[in-house]
């Protein structure tokens, strides 16, 4: 069976840290930032990079479209 | 050149409507301009030019059609009387303040309320002034034969698209119903699609490949650029009061005092001062033929040459006197006659007016 | 692998549509109309008709709703969407014209617009967005306000009635919440009728599916109007984190407002 490695990227500046993204990572990958972007949020990140298997249920859940998925077949 | 036909005012703005090459239609019956529609929906414009005709559920949901239609560069009519324009107010508040070309007639009946299905003239401020929220203005055509009907509808579209508003055609319901010999202009081929979209680059109708999306808005939440939209447009009211004044002028040259009317009031002044120069008074009559723009500058010019005094007649209770009144201000008597609730003044008790309340025993 | 290693274009396998602008949504945090703008920009993405695509927004939170798609837009009066949409497609049936609207543009002040829109068979797409309270002025009721909801103007919750009085069984106060998705679905002119939701991936992927079929009713000229409802949320007035909005509305919205097609193919589901 073939495992997938995966990474988001999040812009953080457009980011409002409503933490849908966190609940709905079925690996646990995303938390939000203690720091705040410039509009004062706590923006989302991965905080458990080495978990995230590309599966773009963050991406597909984001309200705000700010995470891009990438994904990697090892 | 022309086809020469007896009609009805309705059926002749109709008529005028698909040779114009009008695009659509969306509208609600009412008396008394039901004939509008049911003439459009007899002659299937549809087969004849590809015209849409299309009943509404309510002068609201018609309007809002036009606003749709119109903002993606067709060429859109509808038509009411006073109370369902009552209700197109909302969408013409939205029209004017997104810019979208359009034309609307008025065949007024009287009021308030239901009022009467007889014809009246007191939705000239409802016209004129506005209607809806906000600064803005519609051109206001007003016919005063069946023939002015069927004309007004190219003037009105080619002001429409030349000025990005709504031009009214402020009829009544005498000039609606009644039947006169017309000359209907040749058939015109509506414009194709590309057209359209050359020459309306603002319209919503698909973006351009690589180029950037069109938005139709009456809304801006930033101040700043409100106040400069608000400021563009009336910049463009005033292009309009510079160069778009239309009336006419009948037996002024000489007269001492003058009738002012529009629409179906005109005619009757028009017979007024026939009975008044057979009478030996020297008398005129100003025909507005825009009632916005008003032809404030045409009475300016007749008090400087020496009229004395202005009776405008209406079919209502005092509407129109307000502009006849700001262009006299003051210099010179002006009065108001008219007959309400669906009567129609005599041309004898208009001239009576004009001897009692301007000219003086 | 380092996550540089993995954040390279040729990896990518989601991002949002380029369908949309630049300009960051206005919505609250955690609002549901940010993930609708985005599905159906994908979706008209996919389906290459960006071009060809002219959208209405409504009066209400996505009034503004044309600074985020990148095509054509007409800003509607409140409640007239649908006949804005009406005038668009009829004079340009080769578009692909579709409405957005709240509940209380679509259900309340322009449900005469809706139902006739409907009845017409307009070839259009409607999206409706259901969060049960007015958003952009404030958290008024709704017509699909829950009974027992609080809102600005239900402050001691939506009762539909009041207590029996004299002679009557009880008095009428703010009525029942409005189905209108299934009374449209009763009109002969709807084709596609169907509620979804966007609160998870999941609900997310088969929400997107629905506004697909939707569209593509459209494109492939099969007449009627495809309507999509969204069940969402609206955590500012629901007075909510918006994780906790997301299930209060599973708890609370789905109950009364089940999701599922409602009309396939002009004809209804049985349930």
């Amino acid at each position: 069976m073939a495992s997938f490695k995966g990474a988001i990227s999040v812009d953080t500046e457009r980011c409002k840290g409503c933490g849908v993204c966190v609940v709905n990572c079925p690996m646990g990958v995303i938390s939000l930032a203690k720091e705040v972007n410039g509009k004062g949020y706590n923006y989302a990140y991965m905080a458990e990079p080495d978990k995230c298997i590309g599966c773009a249920s963050c991406g597909i859940v984001c309200p705000d479209g700010v995470i891009s998925v990438y994904k990697v077949k090892l | 050149m022309g086809e020469l036909k007896l009609m009805k005012g309705n059926e002749a703005l109709a008529e005028a409507a698909i040779r114009y090459g009008a695009d659509a239609y969306f509208g609600y019956p009412i008396t008394p301009q039901s004939e509008v529609i049911e003439y459009l929906s007899e002659q299937n414009p549809y087969e004849r030019t590809g015209m849409v005709v299309l009943q509404a559920e309510s002068e609201l949901a018609a309007i809002n059609m036009v606003y749709g239609a119109g903002a993606s560069g067709k060429r859109v009519m509808t038509s009411s009387s006073s109370p369902g324009v009552c209700l197109k107010q909302e969408g013409l508040a939205y029209i004017a303040g997104a810019e979208i070309p359009c034309v609307f007639a008025d065949v007024v009946r009287g009021g308030p309320g239901l009022g009467t299905i007889q014809p009246s003239q007191a939705d000239y401020f409802q016209n004129t002034k506005g209607g809806g929220n906000g600064d803005y203005r519609n051109l206001v055509l007003a016919p005063a034969s069946v023939q002015e009907m069927c004309d007004f509808v190219a003037l009105g579209f080619d002001l429409a698209f030349k000025y990005r508003m709504a031009a009214c055609i402020l009829s009544d319901g005498a000039i609606g119903q009644m039947m006169e010999k017309v000359v209907l202009p040749d058939q015109k081929p509506r414009m194709s699609d590309e057209e359209i979209k050359a020459k309306y680059p603002w319209a919503i109708n698909g973006r351009k490949n690589g180029t950037q999306h069109r938005i139709i808005t009456s809304l801006d939440l930033d101040s700043a650029k409100m106040e400069e939209h608000n400021i563009h447009l009336q910049k463009k009211y005033k292009e309009i009061e510079e160069n778009e004044v239309r009336y006419e002028m009948i037996n002024c040259d000489d007269a001492e005092y003058v009738f002012v009317a529009y629409g179906s009031s005109a005619r009757i002044a028009q017979k007024s001062v026939q009975l008044g120069r057979e009478a030996g008074l020297k008398v005129g009559l100003l025909r507005p033929i825009t009632l916005w723009p008003y032809p404030t500058k045409a009475i300016d010019a007749l008090i400087k040459k020496g009229v004395k005094g202005f009776l405008s007649v209406e079919l209502s209770c005092g509407q129109m006197i307000e502009d006849v009144r700001l262009a006299c201000n003051g210099r010179v008597k002006a009065e108001h006659f008219g007959r309400v609730g669906g009567i129609i003044h005599t041309p004898e008790e208009v001239l009576e007016a004009m001897k009692k309340q301007i000219i003086g025993e | 692998m380092t996550v540089e290693d993995i954040i390279k274009p040729e990896n990518l396998v989601y991002q949002k549509s380029k369908l949309l602008t630049n300009k960051p949504f206005h919505y609250c945090p955690g609002c549901g109309h940010g993930t609708v703008h985005r599905i159906i920009a994908e979706v008209l993405e996919e389906l290459g008709v960006g071009d060809k695509t002219i959208g209405v927004s409504p009066v209400g939170c996505a009034v503004m709703a044309y600074d985020y798609f990148d095509v054509d837009f007409a800003e509607a009066a409140h409640g007239r969407a649908p006949a804005v949409a009406t005038g668009i497609k009829r004079v340009w049936p080769d578009k692909v014209v579709f409405s957005y609207q709240g509940d209380g543009d679509l259900a309340a002040i322009g449900t005469c617009e809706t139902i006739h829109t409907c009845n017409r068979g307009e070839n259009i797409t409607m999206i409706f967005v259901n969060n049960g309270i007015y958003g952009m002025t404030g958290g008024q009721m709704a017509p699909t306000t829950l009974e027992g909801m609080k809102t600005a103007t239900t402050p001691y919750g939506r009762k539909a009635t009041l207590p029996a009085g004299a002679g009557f069984d009880g008095i009428p106060n703010n009525g029942y919440p409005l189905h209108i998705t299934e009374l449209i679905a009763r009109l002969p002119g709807t084709k596609y009728v169907t509620r979804q939701a966007v609160y998870d991936p999941a609900h997310v992927r088969n929400a997107k599916k629905a506004i697909r079929k939707a569209f593509e009713n459209q494109i492939n000229g099969k007449s009627g109007v495809n309507f999509v409802e969204i069940v969402s949320n609206c955590n500012s007035n629901w007075k909510m984190e918006p994780v906790a909005a997301n299930k209060w509305l599973v708890e609370n919205m789905l109950p009364e407002y089940p999701l599922g097609d409602i009309k396939v193919d002009g004809k209804l589901v049985e349930k």
